[in-house]
């Protein structure tokens, strides 16, 4: 069984992440919308840390909530007025929405029932990893290792990059 | 079992504020790579690399769908998918 804290602590970001994100796809104001976000991006990281995965939530932390809504947020303002509210959406699409996401959480539930009886109920220990042996096996090219996505990523992100400068770039 | 209870309920928020809907599903996405790869296979680190690169590949696609919004805004002064129909067949 896990201590106590560690299930207080798992419901809290749970519930953090729940609340922040109906509220991110729920409120008129699309800056707080981004600000929602980045709530929910930061109990991701929480949860990542909580399972003892501490290079995966500082990677969270620095690409979302560093960059990726400080990029929102600076698009947000180039193409927003301040104060101004986002349309009310028709009905029509909000229905539709609502099926939708419906459709996913039962999805989803059956997903996770199906699965349940395999998962313990304590935290399972993991073999010794730390940032010496995520390093070795990012750049390895034996069967566990991800050399080759990791050179996929580096050029998708200089192309990404030139890609970004040229559309957005003034003629 | 109540490790895995609660965050499928993470995936059932989208379609409106698009793009931050978008990061919300590739969020809740990450979460269930990691988790069950936390869970079910303890001694391996598959699904943490997975959460690793789809991290890196969703903040190159947000650059670029910001880019190409703020030039689409340049072009047509707003940022409504109602109101931007000139590419439309």
């Amino acid at each position: 069984m896990e201590s106590l804290g560690n299930v207080i602590m798992y419901v809290i970001i749970a519930l953090t992440i729940i609340v922040f994100s109906v509220l991110a796809v729920t409120t008129k104001k699309i800056l707080r919308s981004a600000t929602y976000l980045l709530f929910v991006l930061l109990a991701t990281a929480a949860i990542y840390f909580q399972m003892d995965y501490e290079f995966l939530g500082a990677t969270q932390i620095a690409v979302y909530a560093g960059g990726i809504v400080v990029l929102f947020v600076f698009a947000i303002m180039l193409t927003h007025k301040p104060g101004e509210d986002a349309e009310p959406l028709t009905s029509h699409k909000r229905i539709l929405g609502l099926v939708a996401c419906c459709a996913g959480v039962v999805l989803c539930g059956v997903a996770l029932f199906g699965y349940a009886k395999f998962c313990s109920q304590t935290l399972p220990s993991m073999s010794e990893f730390n940032i010496d042996r995520l390093g070795q096996m990012l750049l390895s090219t034996d069967k566990y290792g991800y050399l080759l996505p990791f050179e996929a990523v580096s050029i998708l992100l200089l192309a990404c990059i030139i890609g970004g400068v040229v559309i957005a770039r003034k003629r | 079992m109540f490790g895995c209870g609660l965050y499928g309920f993470i995936t059932r928020k989208n379609m409106i504020a698009m793009l931050i809907s978008l990061e919300l599903m590739l969020n809740s996405v990450d979460i269930n790579f990691v988790v069950f790869n936390r869970y079910l296979f303890p001694a391996q680190h598959e699904g943490m690399f997975f959460a690793l690169f789809a991290i890196a590949i969703a903040a190159a696609e947000t650059a670029v769908a910001i880019a190409i919004i703020i030039n689409v805004y340049r072009l047509a002064k707003n940022v409504d998918i109602n109101q931007i129909t000139k590419m439309k067949f």
